[in-house]
């Protein structure tokens, strides 16, 4: 601290007041007054329930796709793995619209997929199902990745002193594997639920914005901008009550 | 219970061939990189032997055909790191190896409380690792290791990391403990070796030296590093009857029923040395000075001195100091090379 040159203070301040200020912004047009009937609106409600379950979803099933991977490329020693680990890192940085663009030409009446299952009478894009999938698919490499390091750091030592003791390998896995990233594989849910959470991109070229089966909070405020800006601002506040918990919860995860 | 290594690991230029007993323990030494880790590697199942098999009791682990995945091997290691899992307790640490031989949770936990119990580590049971000091992890680790009740327990450097303080009180458990099992020991430690060993092996740059029961071995060494191990200088030549010619013609005053012209290797105390003023002593310059116990240890190209402080001063010892050196007859251990 004491080596670096004091006017580093001036840009790094300024770089903290360009992030909290537009909070600040927002938080102080908040209508105090009308904050609960305008939280309580039946579309709103209907926003934020259909959030909270896609969110809660698509959580599940980033744990759920998202820990063998982690495994896989945290300890295989095969090349594969450097190119798999690759290909989880597209969605961080495609733009979510070009993933709902992606997923719709999968997925859609006329996909890859969706054609047969269409056959089979199982209809995905504009249902409720569509929104989870476009949730999972852009929240996926942050369980991942924040898993794989974890694992890494974690090392085999404790994997081989395991089966020394005469463990199988899917009882080192429940046992000691997963026991001693847990802190990790709690951090990671928890940035997975809140990118799905924030979800605007994908869904709303992937969904649509059907209210109560695709319209998430998200495209809710962003509706709701130009008819009912106190109620675009009510919301867009609960949702930066969430981020701060979120990474109040991840932040404490990470240092026990 | 019983274990053959005859195997190669071409790439670290490894060829061993190892037998342990039933009941036996095989204490491993040899300088590093002499191929100890790899034997262990082989055996615990880390490492596919290039050629060769490993068997043990009758049951194949490996060879060209044939691999036993670690956990089925019933082989246990315990490292000189007790690698205790840091999210159970050292109760559930013993409770762990139980568990996975399936055995049911009631009888696992009372069997393990029984094995702390043992180690007098009763009231430590609910501690976690991060709690417990080093000597109290390693000894939660023994007791973890022999629950899990392999057929060849592999210990490698067990003692490294301890106190010196601390290290005879569990030397003198794993003794204890190893008396009726099948075992290996892989250390630098002498004592180590005496205490748990019944047999030595020495390595060197992958192959093995020189065996036999530990006592043989650290009295008569074939190996500078088995002769290190044990205190000992060692010297070779040929037995003349009177005495021994070494390599380079100078002559070691000894006793031996031996025949003339034999080939001999000689071992004597750096104690026995003695400082002489004649010409017959060995002509040696002084490399380094150390103290050793009451004494000062005085090495030179290729003997080691132990001489009083007081002889040190006196002859102004320092590196670089021309000595002559000689040994009493009655000191010397000779034998067939």
């Amino acid at each position: 601290m004491s080596s670096l040159p004091r006017w580093v203070l001036l840009p790094a301040g300024l770089g903290a007041l360009f992030v909290v200020l537009p909070l600040v912004a927002m938080a102080a047009r908040v209508e105090w007054r009308d904050f609960w009937s305008l939280l309580t609106s039946q579309s709103s409600l209907a926003a934020l329930g259909l959030s909270l379950q896609t969110s809660l979803s698509s959580a599940a099933a980033c744990v759920l796709l998202g820990v063998p991977m982690a495994l896989l490329l945290a300890r295989s020693e095969a090349r594969a793995t450097g190119l798999l680990r690759a290909l989880v890192l597209i969605p961080l940085v495609l733009p979510p619209v070009v993933g709902g663009i992606a997923l719709l030409y999968t997925f859609g009446r006329q996909g890859l997929l969706g054609r047969h299952l269409e056959v089979m009478g199982v209809q995905i894009a504009f249902s409720t199902t569509a929104v989870v999938l476009a949730q999972t698919f852009v929240a996926l490499p942050f369980l991942v990745l924040s898993l794989e390091g974890a694992l890494r750091t974690a090392g085999t030592r404790y994997e081989e002193a395991a089966s020394s003791l005469g463990a199988r390998p899917s009882r080192v896995l429940t046992h000691v594997t997963l026991p001693l990233v847990l802190p990790a594989l709690l951090s990671g849910t928890v940035l997975s639920f809140a990118r799905a959470l924030g979800e605007f991109g994908a869904t709303i070229t992937f969904a649509g914005s059907l209210q109560g089966t695709t319209r998430t909070l998200p495209l809710e405020i962003y509706l709701q901008r130009e008819s009912d800006p106190d109620a675009a601002v009510a919301l867009s506040f609960v949702l930066m009550l969430v981020a701060i918990a979120v990474i109040a919860l991840a932040h404490r995860r990470r240092s026990p | 219970m019983t274990l053959h290594l005859r195997a190669a690991v071409a790439e670290r230029d490894v060829e061993l061939d190892l037998e342990v007993a039933a009941g036996e323990t095989l204490a491993l030494v040899g300088p590093n990189g002499a191929g100890k880790s790899t034997a262990l590697s082989l055996i615990a199942g880390t490492l596919h032997p290039s050629s060769g098999r490993v068997e043990l009791d009758g049951r194949i682990l490996a060879d060209a055909r044939t691999w036993v995945p670690p956990h089925d091997r019933r082989v246990t290691t315990l490292s000189q790191d007790p690698v205790l899992f840091p999210h159970l307790s050292a109760l559930g640490n013993v409770i762990f190896p139980l568990r996975a031989q399936g055995m049911p949770r009631r009888r696992a936990r009372a069997e393990a409380w029984a094995r702390l119990a043992e180690l007098d580590l009763a009231d430590l049971a609910d501690r976690r690792p991060s709690q417990l000091s080093g000597g109290q992890a390693q000894r939660v680790a023994i007791a973890r290791a022999l629950a899990a009740d392999p057929r060849l327990l592999l210990l490698d450097e067990p003692m490294a990391a301890l106190d010196v303080d601390v290290a005879p009180a569990l030397r003198e458990q794993l003794r204890a403990f190893l008396a009726e099992r099948t075992a290996i020991v892989v250390t630098h430690d002498v004592l180590d070796a005496l205490a748990l060993a019944d047999r030595v092996a020495v390595l060197e740059a992958g192959r093995e030296v020189d065996s036999g029961p530990t006592a043989e071995v650290l009295s008569r060494p074939r190996s500078a590093f088995a002769a290190r191990l044990a205190g000992l200088n060692l010297v070779t030549g040929r037995w003349d009857g009177r005495q021994i010619r070494l390599t380079g013609g100078e002559g070691v005053p000894a006793r031996s029923d031996l025949a003339p012209d034999t080939e001999v290797l000689a071992a004597f105390r750096p104690a026995a040395v003695r400082l002489v003023h004649r010409e017959d002593g060995l002509p040696r310059t002084v490399r380094t000075l150390a103290p050793h116990g009451d004494l000062v240890r005085v090495r030179t190209e290729d003997l080691a001195a132990d001489l009083t402080p007081q002889e040190v001063a006196a002859r102004h010892l320092e590196p670089g100091s021309r000595v002559r050196l000689a040994v009493p007859a009655a000191d010397v251990t000779t034998y067939r090379a």
